[in-house]
């Protein structure tokens, strides 16, 4: 960990190449959701399949940046993002569900026979209330595991081990009829958001662009967080914490802050992936979830901003390719990238883009 | 805690300061304090034992160390110099026995944060420095100023604070590497890097664990003029075991061994010393 991370392609290949490179991919992503509401006919149209994928991986590429943040600067490796992901898309799935039954229970509350909803149901028919149990609920979650994991001076693999069993036990409480949140199978078949039809391609859109401009905003926040003061501790917290703390920092407040932080983008990532997607259930818990989260920043060059945006999307592009072209070999490929990027590219795509540079 | 008219607060504290705060999670700390050293004694240490798994460590230890004084502590390996320092940041508990920064701040009951704010800064055996940073940032985040979550999201660097730095890397010659990886320095550099940070933090109180470690003659010689002229404004606690280094510098030596004070004086005296002969100087 002696190379000078901190520095940005932007320092590197010259800011105006990053600018340019940056505003092209935000012209491209403004421009598919409109092309969308061309009639199917024409021939710029973008189909509903890719705007959702392309969607779906945005949504990915959100929590890669949220990981990034954790991991890539402040050194907490968590195996265990995908929980909060998850529970952001389950605050959301409430309330799709809830527009989809109308007055009446939601269908499989139904077919387990229960007659009223249960306590932590009430009020998820209000949007606002929904939003901000998108947000509450995975920060509230973090700053509360966070709290004591700090406390304690958990790290290293020890931290990593935990949080990847937290999300394990949140899959496992998820997969229980009994929790109410229609155990393996989730939440689906949602028809309106807001009174919207979910399948409407104006609304699509609408998603697909406020993904856009999430991702944009986290990004921004992100690149000022980490040219701060407090991004410049959060680098020396990750190399010498014991000299941090003679000092003078308390280093528990800045990992609880930015583990926080984390967890809220990663919930609000979740909240727009389950709408385009149109499903949520206990699998997006999955340790292998999380772990995967972990190869797109590894991938794309952690510490980094805009490699694990890279990561995410490369990764993601090639899985959708290659389980349509050879699904049994997906994990294979998924394997041997991560062995190549661990052995000859420690920096990732962005430090090999740097190199070139030179 | 009592606060009590007294002369001998050191530049620049105010007198009349209170405890201090203990901030939960550190979201929103007061750093300043005042130190009273009204008997001219800045950290006295009293019966110190501390023992792991039954390995006594350090056996009623006790020591003065006096404002403004240059100390230099040696001793063979194991005899518990580092433990004392882990005492007195507050890294390791002691099991019985009082450690008094001043008058009044008792440093077994203080965090190791706490401890770092109240004045006391530390440098590590082993070279230590934020190595993916720059020189000049290293220093930056060394300074004395607020270092809770929210002032450092908001933090901006003031001409007067740009100006201490570029006086520090003047201090500690690093100024043509300013903007250098700390990373990149050579081993030396980095030792100086780092006792510039602790020039960055101001505090009263410097330890100093074998600080011309890996140095040349030149860059120890140039070391030792720096503690010379810090003696003053700063007291000083210094491991070593350059024998030519110490005698440069101390005009007090003490000598531990096995976790005791074997003996306390000017380097002739503890040379002269038998004991201290025995165990240590006649090899």
């Amino acid at each position: 960990m002696n190379q000078p991370l901190t520095l940005t392609a932007a320092q590197k290949a010259g800011p105006k190449a990053t600018v340019i490179a940056l505003g092209l991919a935000l012209a491209v992503l403004v421009a598919m959701p409109l092309l969308h509401l061309l009639p199917a006919e024409h021939a710029l149209h973008v189909s509903a399949y890719t705007l959702t994928l392309v969607g779906k991986i945005l949504c990915y590429a959100i929590v890669a940046l949220a990981l990034d943040l954790v991991w890539g600067y402040a050194g907490l490796l968590s195996l265990g993002h995908g929980l909060f992901f998850a529970l952001g898309g389950y605050a959301m799935g409430m309330y799709l569900m809830r527009q989809s039954a109308g007055d009446g229970l939601p269908a499989f509350m139904s077919f387990l026979a229960w007659n009223e909803l249960p306590w932590y149901w009430y009020g998820t028919s209000s949007f606002l209330w929904a939003m901000c149990l998108v947000v509450l609920v995975p920060g509230v979650l973090a700053f509360v595991f966070g709290f004591f994991a700090f406390r304690s001076r958990i790290k290293g693999v020890y931290f990593s081990i935990m949080t990847q069993a937290l999300t394990f036990a949140g899959m496992l409480l998820f997969f229980r009829n009994e929790t109410g949140f229609g155990g393996n199978n989730g939440f689906t078949d949602f028809k309106t958001i807001l009174g919207f039809s979910i399948s409407a391609p104006a609304t699509r859109a609408t998603l697909f662009l406020a993904t856009v401009a999430l991702l944009t905003g986290s990004l921004y926040l992100g690149f000022r967080l980490a040219r701060s003061k407090f991004g410049r501790v959060l680098t020396a917290l990750r190399d010498a914490e014991n000299r941090l703390m003679f000092c003078g920092y308390d280093p528990r407040g800045y990992k609880l802050f930015i583990w926080t932080l984390s967890a809220v983008l990663c919930g609000l990532a979740g909240a727009l992936y389950v709408p385009q997607v149109g499903i949520i259930n206990p699998s997006e818990m999955a340790p292998t979830q999380s772990i995967e989260a972990a190869v797109w920043v590894a991938l794309g060059g952690r510490g980094t901003l805009i490699g694990p945006l890279l990561g995410a999307g490369l990764v993601n592009g090639m899985k959708s390719w290659f389980t349509v072209a050879f699904p049994e070999y997906w994990l294979f490929a998924l394997g041997a990238l991560f062995i190549v990027v661990t052995l000859y590219l420690p920096k990732g795509v962005i430090g090999l883009i740097k190199r070139r540079g030179e | 805690m009592k606060t009590v008219p007294c002369s001998a607060v050191i530049d620049g504290f105010d007198p009349t300061g209170g405890g201090l705060t203990r901030d939960a999670i550190g979201l929103g700390r007061v750093a300043e304090k005042g130190l009273d050293v009204r008997h001219g004694t800045i950290l006295s240490l009293e019966d110190i034992n501390v023992s792991f798994d039954g390995f006594k460590a350090l056996t009623n230890l006790s020591l003065y160390i006096g404002v403004g004084e240059l100390r230099c502590i040696i001793g063979p390996n194991g005899a518990g110099k580092t433990t004392m320092m882990d005492v007195i940041t507050g890294k390791t508990r002691p099991t019985s026995g009082s450690a008094w920064f001043g008058e009044t701040l008792d440093l077994t009951r203080m965090s190791e944060v706490d401890i770092a704010q109240a004045g006391i800064g530390r440098k590590l055996q082993k070279p230590t420095v934020f190595e993916a940073l720059s020189v000049f940032e290293n220093l930056e985040l060394a300074q004395k100023t607020d270092k809770s979550v929210w002032a450092s999201l908001r933090a901006r660097l003031s001409g007067e604070q740009k100006d201490r730095i570029d006086e520090v890397l003047e201090t500690i010659r690093l100024g043509q590497s300013r903007h250098r990886p700390a990373g990149l320095l050579s081993h030396g550099q980095k030792q100086f890097l780092e006792i510039g940070m602790l020039l960055m933090q101001s505090p009263q109180l410097l330890l100093l664990d074998e600080p011309v470690a890996g140095m040349t003659d030149a860059e120890t010689e140039f070391t030792a003029e720096l503690f010379k002229s810090l003696a003053r404004k700063h007291s000083l606690m210094v491991v070593e075991h350059d024998m030519g280094f110490v005698e440069t510098i101390a005009d007090h030596v003490t000598v531990l061994h096995q976790g005791q004070v074997l003996a306390e004086g000017s380097l002739q005296q503890v040379q002269a010393d038998e004991r201290v002969i025995e165990v240590y100087l006649g090899r």
